[in-house]
């Protein structure tokens, strides 16, 4: 680390403390959140921790005391008993009791949180390397369908010598960095929403911390969860299980809207889905596939194939003159819809749409000294 | 307890070999003892220098130092270097050094397993960090390598599951011995209930040990079939389960957290006493509750589980389980306390370490409760707040017992006085740096901070900050640490320490001389 940092960095630490608009040093707490089931467990957590206070207070009292009063510098002449039944009854009893006392309210609340039934709508989500799937499977939104990835910006400023620092950061997005997303889920206020959570490679997990729960996202099986959230507002979390390079990258956006909101996104959702649609039956030009073609692969493939499509060896191969990308495009959009199972290399049949795989496909063919040929959506329709 | 010390016996006593030949092929507890030591320091500098990479890169959000791959690597192999080789082979080096001397034993009862357990270990380390120079790096699933993640690993992957395989076999190996001595060596007189509490502790420990390393055995072998032989253990595809895994790492993982710790327990119980001056308050609710969290740690693993979608009934039986745990936790507390009070206490370094280690592996119990609330536990479970939980049961609580333990019987082995101004200066540096490091990283995960990420956003930069400077601050008055170790080893020439190191020590180490004989008691003592 440069000298620079270390100084600017100790230099910082008293400046934040004179400026409490900018500094954070009163984040200390769980988040009341927003939920019946946020408020039930920030209540549980409360009580047991100040039971622990309590305890710490007893226990490390009598210690100081001790340490204070019956050191052999003030004279103290050492007692010698070592024993004694009573108070071992006494210190298991009471712990039992302080313990069960805690495990009553827990019980309330964890069978409250596991009961699912009853829901007004289902949203499946899942996880994959390294973003977000949400199917709207039932309701109004039923069938609107759409990856969330971590905001483009983010994704730049991250990047391994972007050159940023904590002040950079905050001018440049506030405390939204890292948890800012291009696609937000979009849920209604005052209905019980089911979750459905799986994954499509590794184990992930989903967490919104101001609805008060996390649940493991895991490949191959189903996890239920719910919730309600009363107030409209905007509620960020993260992937909380690490799923590999790019696991500290996966925001969760949650946008609650007062359901006449809602159903205007809906609507605007289904009509884009639309144009989509139509959009992949059409004949698209060179030039159009490769500048949108751009866009999907920074989001999407420059993580691990690099911007300048030199990859990093040999987790993650060039892409620059290589085999795939110069030769046969079949095997090119084969590899993209289907993955290479056993590494890294996502299968991306279910997070891009025909159009957006024909032009990030067309894009790596046209670039960084790649010379080749456009490859169009009803090719990749065709090939699925 | 009054003992018939042996002096020097009438057939030789040979010695040690020359040279270093003398520590390939020795047979000798107390050597063996010094190598497992030795290499646990080792092993806790480089497991350390992976904890600055980590803080450096965490000082600030943004990334500035490594790519997120390698970040990962140093967090999975932190903490396997930190388990696996500082801390489990710290505490059999005790073990090794300690049980012969305070059982009245000559040595361990199998000597050369004993040399072949520690040689392992080398060996083993070498495999695993080898692993960073090959294609795909080093392990970065995390030191728990849940599958389907740690399947994507690249060409380490074998050598990663042999390295454990094989210091698994080292720690079984070692267990045994432990075993085999204590119940067949002790000295006449000397009935179990007249043990030293910190060979109850190793021998319950080593019970532990032989019941679930073979589990974590069987599970890592499953991840190697499943990558190479075709199995589908892991993978739903083939009808397997993934959180399978995640059961049979914990069953063994549980128990070994309390391997971890539970000689530490024997550490602080000789400690305390002795400065105290006066008898450790209710040895046998000591026993019973040592056994009763051996007995309990095998029925709590799930609670590592909480989020993976358990059905409701296993979660409440796990919740109740874990926060059962705590009942005899607090009795060894108490107990300790109760040994201090109305003492005649004096606070020189190893009594220093093990009162920071009552208070702060008490905080670290404190978290761990609170990890036990389920609903709760959602909130906290793969967040900062569990980091900050096992750091202080792992470095204030099972390190701070290993330095104590090493202030407290390094002149007994070699003889020499540490230097008490630098131990006391050794202490406050890290007991003061440790929390800036440790403290904050409850704030950052109740905040909303996952772990195991290499960037985060920008309003947990401060408490980041401040984590990273404790660290850089703890880090390096570890340093002062080997220096003194290093020191008192070669020794200054003039003082050297009588048989009773301290003035409150009892036990038939304090019989020997300091250093002990080659060869510790030749005629067995008698115990009354």
């Amino acid at each position: 680390m440069k000298p620079k940092t270390i100084w600017r960095g100790l230099c910082a630490a008293p400046a934040l403390l004179a400026a409490p608009a900018m500094a954070e040093w009163n984040l200390l707490n769980l988040p009341k959140g927003v939920t019946d089931t946020s408020h039930a467990v920030f209540d549980l957590h409360m009580i047991i921790l100040w039971v622990c206070v309590v305890i710490g207070i007893v226990v490390f009292g009598a210690m100081i005391i001790a340490m204070l009063k019956h050191r052999k510098s003030k004279g103290a002449v050492a007692a010698q008993f070592h024993e004694s039944t009573t108070m071992e009854i006494v210190w298991t009893i009471i712990p039992i009791l302080i313990l069960v006392s805690m495990a009553i309210p827990a019980t309330k609340t964890l069978l409250a949180m596991e009961d699912v039934g009853d829901a007004d709508m289902t949203i499946k989500i899942t996880g994959v390397q390294w973003k977000w799937k949400y199917d709207y499977i039932d309701g109004e939104a039923a069938g609107i369908s759409f990856v969330s990835s971590l905001h483009p910006e983010h994704n730049e400023a991250r990047l391994l010598g972007a050159g940023m620092d904590t002040e950079t950061l905050r001018e440049k997005f506030g405390d939204t960095y890292l948890r800012e997303v291009d696609k937000p889920l979009v849920v209604p206020t005052g209905k019980k929403i089911r979750f459905l959570l799986t994954a499509a490679d590794v184990i992930h997990s989903w967490w919104v911390p101001d609805l008060g729960w996390k649940k493991d996202a895991i490949p191959g099986f189903v996890n239920e969860s719910w919730t309600l959230i009363e107030k409209p507002g905007v509620y960020r979390g993260k992937c909380a299980e690490l799923c590999g390079k790019d696991h500290g990258f996966m925001p969760i956006v949650v946008v609650a809207k007062a359901p006449a909101d809602y159903a205007a996104w809906v609507a605007q959702q289904k009509g884009a889905a639309a144009e989509t649609a139509a959009a992949a039956s059409k004949t698209w030009s060179k030039d159009d596939l490769i500048a949108r073609g751009q866009e999907v692969y920074a989001a999407n493939c420059a993580a691990c194939h690099q911007p300048n499509g030199k990859g990093l060896p040999p987790a993650f191969p060039a892409l620059a003159g290589s085999a795939i990308a110069t030769g046969d495009p079949a095997k090119h959009i084969e590899v993209v819809l289907n993955g290479r199972p056993g590494t890294a290399m996502a299968a991306y049949r279910d997070l891009l749409s025909d159009v957006d795989l024909a032009a990030v496909i067309t894009y790596e063919r046209n670039s960084w000294g790649n010379s080749g040929s456009v490859v169009q959506p009803a090719d990749v329709k065709a090939a699925r | 307890m009054s003992t018939a010390t042996a002096t020097h016996d009438d057939h030789h006593d040979h010695g040690p070999a020359k040279g270093l030949m003398r520590w390939v092929t020795t047979t000798n507890h107390k050597d063996i003892g010094t190598l497992y030591l030795l290499f646990a320091l080792l092993m806790f500098f480089i497991g350390g220098a992976m904890a600055m990479v980590i803080r450096a890169e965490l000082f600030q959000p943004g990334m500035q130092l490594v790519d997120p791959q390698f970040f990962n690597s140093m967090t999975t192999v932190h903490a396997l270097v930190m388990i696996f080789g500082a801390v489990m082979p710290a505490f059999t080096g005790l073990a090794n050094w300690l049980i012969p001397m305070m059982i009245g034993a000559p040595d361990m009862a199998l000597p050369r397993m004993n040399n072949f357990s520690f040689w392992i270990l080398p060996f083993a380390f070498t495999l695993l960090l080898s692993t960073f120079f090959m294609n795909g790096g080093a392990p970065a699933g995390g030191w728990t390598i849940y599958p389907p993640l740690s399947l994507q690993m690249g060409d380490g992957f074998p050598f990663m599951i042999f390295a454990i395989h094989l210091m698994g076999i080292s720690s079984i190996m070692g267990s045994i011995n432990v075993v085999v001595t204590i119940l067949n060596m002790r000295a006449p007189g000397m009935t179990l209930m007249k043990m030293p509490l910190f060979v109850w502790t190793w021998l319950i420990t080593a019970y532990l040990l032989i019941a679930t390393m073979p589990v974590l055995a069987g599970a890592v072998t499953m991840l190697l079939t499943d990558k190479f032989a075709g199995t589908s253990f892991f993978n739903a595809a083939g009808g397997g389960d993934p959180v399978m895994y995640q059961h049979i790492f914990w069953f063994f993982g549980h128990p070994e957290v309390y391997i971890l710790i539970l000689p530490a327990f024997g550490i602080i119980s000789a400690i305390v006493p002795t400065f105290a001056r006066k008898p450790l308050f209710g040895y046998s609710s000591m026993v019973y509750a040592t056994a009763s969290i051996a007995f309990l740690s095998f029925i709590v693993w799930a609670h590592h589980m909480f989020t993976v979608g358990m059905p409701v009934v296993g979660e409440l039986f796990f919740m109740y389980a874990t926060m059962m745990i705590a009942v005899p936790t607090g009795v060894k507390v108490f107990n300790w306390v109760s040994t201090m009070w109305k003492g005649s206490m004096t606070f020189e370094t190893p009594m220093l370490f093990a009162i920071g280690f009552i208070m702060m592996f008490t905080i670290g119990g404190f978290s761990g409760l609170m990890l036990a609330i389920a609903p709760a536990d959602f909130q906290y479970h793969d967040t900062y707040f569990v980091v900050a939980h096992f750091h202080y049961v792992l470095v204030t609580g099972a390190v701070y017992s290993i330095m104590a333990a090493t202030y407290y019987w390094l002149p007994k082995w070699t003889g020499n006085m540490y230097d008490e101004r630098l131990g006391k200066l050794h202490f406050w540096l890290s007991t003061i740096s440790v929390n800036v490091l440790f403290f904050p990283q409850h704030f950052l995960g109740l905040a909303g901070m996952p772990r195991r990420i290499p960037d985060y956003s920008v309003q947990f930069a401060d408490w980041n900050m401040v984590s990273s400077i404790g660290g850089f601050v703890f880090g390096a008055s570890q340093l002062l640490f080997a220096w003194i170790v290093y020191k008192t080893i070669k020794g200054r020439g003039k003082e050297q320490v009588p048989a009773k190191v301290w003035e409150g020590a009892q036990g038939l180490e304090w019989t020997l001389p300091s250093p002990p004989p080659y060869h510790s008691f030749t005629e067995a003592p008698v115990v009354k």
